[in-house]
């Protein structure tokens, strides 16, 4: 993956950490067709997403086709402090994957 | 429809990652909590769905609360924000009654983290939004209907 696919905003307010994210993804259904030659548009979409906060595992989602293109992600936590690392995994039905860190401000 | 499922499978394969999860959750299916569950995904109705995911579709009307639009204009996008004040949450399930394969979403939530998910799913036509929380290993559930005006599942 060469361009950056994720985009992660972490924010902690009263002990609280809500991180939102936002993936560059297709999320192709597998069910529409190709308008100019009728053939189906193969299935491309994220399986599972994980979410870690200085290296332990806060969330983990398990995705279908049923999430929309350019998945919105958000969640909160307790125990993060401003500088801490949030970091957002991805990985899809074709194998591809990208992760991305951020710092809690 | 088998063709599909064929080049689904291929599609799988190639993902050498993804396709060691799957036969390691086929092999020891208890083992294995946050692997993609193959069978919950392609239920096509939302009890079916909820037992693959569970193993129980016993559901208790609970304190699990949906925000999503009352008509949403664009099924393709639907925001769905879900929070519940219950204790020691495991997962949040979330599934679009009408759609082909209801579940959309299974969130696995580490002991720190708060009741709330937000994100946006796909919607074919008007149905119910079913939330599921699993707590103590008890399932509670919440449910919002939601009007499409354009299904967001076709091309």
């Amino acid at each position: 993956m060469a361009k950056k696919s994720i985009r992660i905003r972490a924010k902690v307010e009263g002990g609280v950490t809500e991180v939102k994210a936002l993936i560059s993804h297709e999320m192709e259904t597998g069910l529409r067709k190709d308008k100019k030659t009728g053939e189906k548009i193969p299935a491309h979409f994220i399986k599972e997403v994980t979410c870690e906060h200085n290296g332990k595992k806060v969330l983990g989602a398990e995705w279908s086709v049923a999430i929309s293109k350019n998945p919105y992600l958000a969640f909160k936590f307790s125990g993060g402090k401003a500088g801490d690392d949030v970091k957002v995994s991805w990985v899809d039905n074709t194998g591809e994957s990208d992760s991305e860190s951020s710092k809690i401000s | 429809m088998s063709m599909k499922r064929r080049t689904f499978l291929q599609g799988t394969m190639a993902g050498s990652v993804v396709a060691i999860a799957t036969s390691a959750g086929l092999l020891s299916p208890r083992a294995v909590l946050a692997a993609w569950s193959e069978k919950a995904f392609e239920a096509e109705n939302t009890p079916g769905a909820i037992s693959a995911l569970f193993g129980s579709d016993a559901t208790n009307d609970g304190d699990v609360q949906i925000k999503a639009p009352d008509i949403a204009e664009n099924g393709a996008v639907v925001p769905i924000t879900i929070t519940s004040g219950i204790k020691n949450i495991e997962a949040i399930a979330i599934f679009v009654d009408k759609n082909p394969r209801p579940l959309a979403a299974n969130f696995v939530l580490g002991g720190a983290t708060d009741g709330y998910v937000s994100t946006r799913v796909k919607m074919g036509k008007t149905s119910k939004l079913i939330a599921i929380v699993k707590a103590g290993g008890k399932l509670h559930s919440g449910s919002k209907e939601v009007k499409v005006t354009i299904g967001g599942c076709g091309g």
